[in-house]
């Protein structure tokens, strides 16, 4: 097991100082575990750099809690749920894990919520993208989802873009809870504010050929093909959509998700002008690019909105147990709720009653090759969206828990 | 398999306590009967679970001479009918686990029907594609969860009564599972009918010749283990609560393979030994997943070109060699 | 806009000829799986790793070398036949004269094990391959816009394996690989050395299969799990054709592809079992496969 024992106590004076406050910690760690995918489709936005981030949180907080070290997993959930709760159940069985960070992969976030709750582990979810975990899958009292959801994403991207007067849209969805989710808010997206939704067609996760599935999108004549979709995946179709010239005749691309290691790896000249929606982008201010260039020097790159979203969760959950003085998951979610999420990565956050970690989201364009200063320069910020109008409001969420 | 023999038949028709079938039996089941409060009981089930399936698949290659390519197909889908009935059809345990083995043998009429009709490497690539056909099943239709697989099953309480819900209960009953299943094979196996299975393997024709319906044989061999199969897979989801494409892949398919022939073909206890070493190995290599692939290759690799009889097949006349010489001293 | 059978013609053009496409790999992949059964009688589950190798290869060769998409597409089926040759010679011919089910473990060891140390070391999220600059852009026939590289990859399999055909019906060399298939010790006999001649088989057949992956990296990433997604479907075919048939290889290869590609526009979520189906109906009515001959 890779276990990161992020720093030893300083002294055995400061454990004698501080033991009556870390009574309350549990088998005296605090023990977080994080399941994300470190070799697969999401690997470059989440991965490594999830984990290098979540250092970065827990050297901030000196590596302890009021004398009790804090204690990092890591596992690789290889984009299977099965794999990922299976992990989840020995740490909480065996490992005593207080809080579980669960990355990138929709079906494998709700595996771990399921079982967090049942286990009485915090949870909070950074890159899972469908609204399900704060909605139909809720667990109020335990899970969190923090950076991003796909009620979010589609509203940014599609009623920009339907708005532009581009109307007609058919769909590429990758063919698993995650896609059908992004493709279900966007399609609710485009019809209510007048747009029609002309077809759609799912493919397998991941997949490296999307020929057949782009043939399907043009000859469906919808003036934007919907990638509902997410790394690797999103980089081939939009490759391909590029290769059997779908621009060319007419047609707009709309990535729903896309991260700035996508854009890196397709290159400015292909991926120009995508309309996108982020919870965080690096040059948005002076804290985001304090933060994102100490990210830089220790991972290589800047961080995407996942792997700033995992720092600020982290952070914020060892503040949360600092505060309450113990690492009982319901306590500290609690006291989650009541704390203000302000951040390096967080605009005007705060945790809302259902798990949904409510904050500013941004909706950007690509630049063009000739508007780039350099490397990890992409994107221009058109606009800023208040956390209550990018996220569904908690009155028309589906979470049975909360409404009673 | 032609030249792998057959091991434990020989120990047991030697006297001794060395070779007493029950003894054995009964100390092992004391063992797994007190393990799981030393050790994590999920992981000892999940290791029974395999140890069972590859015994069942054990079953047709090691005594009907049949290698198939495509058991994951029985233990994955039956797998999802067990996972069905309990979180859809709220059926009891007992149900849930009987509705998946049913299934199971079904699909193995099915497949068994068409891979029969041919043999040798054309039986092994036939029921490969085949259980992908299967595969493809489990992942486009409404009642499997595509990509996610079902989630959450429910530990319903055994007969309706029976509380399966903390996992040292879930382990019990795996270990009963495993027991029958075991039970059912070593009786099949002993039983006339695996005497024909043996003859069918040694010489089709000669079997043939002597009256027997080789393909009923087969047939019914191969119907056979892919119930046990099934029952490996249900027994599965009652652990794990979850019901995923993992298990109907063909690399699972290889993985009983391997169990199989690492422990030992044609024994009773080289694919329960065979299974045990694999998964207590990918537990300890799970945080990388690629390490376990290059170990499992690597392993087959070294069981064909050097012990192509496995663990039990190479040790086993050797320990009764040292046996039978010691008995000659006295 | 023309329609058939409620389809629009350009709808179901397109799609065939992506289709065909496909079968070009099928074909290939195929052809070598072939081959090595006709002489070894082995099947090789090592073809989907060494495919997946051969794209490596091409992507090595650029990464670090520096070599490009054209000498890539002759250096590595030779990198990759040579290393299949190593696997012959040392690890395949030992088990030769037992039961062929062996060769058939020894192989998805092997693919278990290359495969495993591919996604050690690159991970599985794939690595991208630039289209050759000569090959970039696309013709518009009117139905579709084929992208120049599609097309080259259909005209290249074709040649490729009509070249191979050739070798093996109309040469001396393919003369006396046929006659050791019927007759090893006959040939033998004749003073042909018949294990070198088994080395080199698998050499050129493995050799087709890394081709086909040069072919592939840049449409699809090179990734090391390239060849395990490929290498089912690429058996079922070869069981259609009949085992061991050249012909039946090829011609099975484009036909599902076609057939994979129909079955797009009618009913989409049926073309990842069509092959099995059509596989599932060929064994109840013909056992030996279209073109194999009877058991």
């Amino acid at each position: 097991m890779n276990k990161t024992k992020a720093t030893l106590l300083a002294s055995a004076a400061t454990v004698l100082a501080t033991t009556a406050g870390a009574q309350e910690i549990s088998d005296d760690t605090v023990k977080i575990g994080m399941i994300l995918d470190l070799s697969g489709a999401y690997s470059a936005l989440d991965g490594q750099g999830s984990i290098a981030a979540v250092e970065m949180a827990i050297e901030e907080m000196g590596g302890e809690i009021n004398g009790t070290p804090i204690e990092l997993l890591t596992a690789d959930h290889q984009n299977k749920a099965d794999i990922g709760s299976n992990l989840a159940r020995q740490w909480a069985d065996q490992e005593n894990v207080d809080m579980i960070l669960g990355g990138a992969n929709s079906g494998v976030g709700i595996a771990l919520q399921d079982i967090t709750s049942e286990k009485e582990i915090a949870y909070i979810n950074n890159g899972a993208a469908t609204a399900a975990l704060t909605n139909e899958n809720c667990a109020p009292e335990t899970g969190l989802h923090w950076t991003y959801d796909t009620d979010a994403l589609a509203n940014g991207t599609a009623v920009a873009m339907v708005k532009e007067g581009k109307e007609t849209w058919y769909f590429i969805t990758a063919d698993y809870t995650f896609g059908h989710k992004l493709e279900e808010n966007a399609a609710e997206a485009v019809t209510a504010n007048g747009g029609e939704v002309l077809g759609s067609v799912a493919a397998p996760f991941p997949t490296q050929d999307f020929s057949s599935f782009i043939l399907q999108a043009q000859a469906s004549g919808a003036q934007v093909i919907g990638l509902a979709n997410a790394g690797t995946d999103t980089q081939n179709s939009v490759k391909q959509a590029q290769e059997f010239g779908v621009v060319q005749s007419g047609q707009s691309l709309a990535s729903l998700l896309l991260f700035l290691t996508d854009v890196d790896a397709l290159g400015l000249d292909t991926a120009q002008g995508l309309t996108l929606t982020t919870g965080f982008y690096w040059d948005q201010d002076d804290a985001a690019r304090e933060w994102s260039n100490r990210f830089e020097e220790r991972h290589g790159a800047k961080p995407t909105m996942v792997q700033a979203g995992m720092y600020s969760s982290a952070l914020n959950y060892l503040k949360a147990v600092q505060e309450a003085g113990t690492d009982d998951a319901k306590t500290v979610v609690a006291q989650l709720k009541e704390m203000p999420i302000e951040d390096a990565f967080a605009r005007n956050g705060r945790v809302r009653e259902d798990g949904l970690m409510v904050h500013d989201m941004f909706l950007a364009q690509v630049k063009t090759p000739e508007e780039s200063e350099g490397r990890w320069d992409y994107y221009n910020i058109i606009r800023t969206i208040p956390g209550d109008e990018a996220f569904r409001s908690l009155e028309d969420g589906t979470c049975e828990a909360i409404k009673g | 398999m032609s030249d792998s023999t057959n091991t434990t038949e020989s120990a047991r028709s030697s006297g001794g306590w060395l070779s007493d079938v029950r003894l054995w039996a009964a100390i092992g089941l004391v063992a797994l009967l007190i393990l799981p409060h030393f050790l994590y009981p999920v992981m000892i089930a999940k290791i029974l679970c395999f140890a069972l399936f590859a015994a069942a698949f054990n079953l047709l290659l090691g005594f009907a001479g049949l290698l198939s390519f495509g058991h994951a197909a029985f233990f994955g889908f039956s797998a999802y009918v067990t996972g069905y009935a309990l979180q859809t059809l709220r059926l009891s345990a007992e149900l849930g686990i009987l509705a998946g083995v049913a299934v199971a043998a079904l699909l193995g009429l099915v497949i068994g029907l068409l891979a029969i009709r041919r043999q040798g490497i054309y039986f092994a690539m036939i029921t490969l594609a085949l259980s992908q056909m299967v595969y493809f099943v489990a992942l486009q239709a409404p009642f499997t969860g595509g990509e996610d697989g079902l989630q959450g099953v429910p530990r319903r309480p055994l007969f309706g009564i029976i509380d399966l819900s903390t996992n040292m209960d879930v382990y019990y009953l795996v270990l009963a599972i495993f027991c029958i299943g075991i039970f059912i094979i070593y009786r099949a196996v002993h039983s006339p009918f695996g005497k024909v299975l043996k003859s069918i393997r040694e010489n089709e024709d000669r079997a043939i010749s002597l009256g027997y319906d080789a393909d009923r044989y087969k047939l019914l061999a191969f119907v056979l283990s892919a119930a046990l199969s099934g029952l490996a897979g249900s027994a599965k989801v009652m652990v794990f609560q979850l019901a995923s494409l993992t298990d109907v892949q063909w690399q699972m398919s290889g993985e009983v393979v391997l169990m199989a022939v690492l422990g030992g073909i044609g024994t009773m206890l080289g694919p329960i030994l065979g299974a045990t070493i694999i998964v207590s190995l990918q537990n300890e290599l799970a945080q990388v997943g690629s390490l376990s692939t290059i170990v499992q290759g690597a392993v087959f690799v070294i069981c064909v070109l050097l012990f192509r009889r496995g663990i039990v097949g190479e040790i086993g006349p050797r320990l009764r060699r040292w046996r039978d010489g010691g008995e000659k001293d006295k | 806009m023309m329609d058939l059978l409620g389809i629009p013609v350009p709808v179901l053009m397109g799609q065939l000829l992506i289709g065909l496409i496909n079968g070009a790999f099928y074909a290939v992949l195929s052809l070598g799986l072939a081959l090595i059964f006709g002489l070894l009688n082995i099947v090789n589950f090592a073809h989907g790793a060494l495919y997946m190798v051969g794209a490596f290869v091409a992507f090595l060769l650029l990464d670090i070398l520096g070599i490009g998409y054209w000498p890539a597409l002759v250096l590595s089926p030779i990198i990759v036949g040579i290393f299949g040759m190593l696997i012959e010679r040392f690890m395949l011919r030992r088990i030769a004269d037992l039961d062929h089910l062996y060769g058939l473990l020894l192989t998805f060891g092997l693919a278990l094990l290359l495969e495993g140390l591919f996604r050690q070391v690159y991970g599985v999220a794939g690595e991208t391959y630039a289209i050759p600059e000569s090959l970039q852009g696309g013709y518009n026939l009117g139905f579709m816009f084929l992208p120049a590289y599609r097309a080259w990859v259909l005209a290249a399999s074709i040649v490729v394996c009509a070249a191979t055909w050739y070798l093996i019906e109309m040469t001396r060399l393919g003369a006396t690989m046929r006659a050791a298939v019927e007759n090893a010790d006959l040939v033998r006999a004749f003073g042909v050395n018949v294990p070198l001649l088994v080395t080199l088989t698998y050499g050129l057949g493995v050799g087709l299969a890394a081709f086909a992956g040069v072919l592939a990296a840049p449409i699809y990433s090179v990734n090391p799990l390239m060849g395990s997604n490929i290498i089912i479907v690429v058996f079922a075919i070869v069981v259609i054709g009949g085992l061991g048939s050249i012909k039946g290889a090829i011609i099975s290869g484009f036909l599902l592809g076609l057939c994979e590609g129909l079955t797009r526009v009618f009913y989409a979520e049926a073309s990842n079992i069509i092959i099995f189906v059509v596989m599932a109906i060929v064994l109840i009515v013909r056992p030996a496969g279209l073109f194999g001959k009877a058991a």
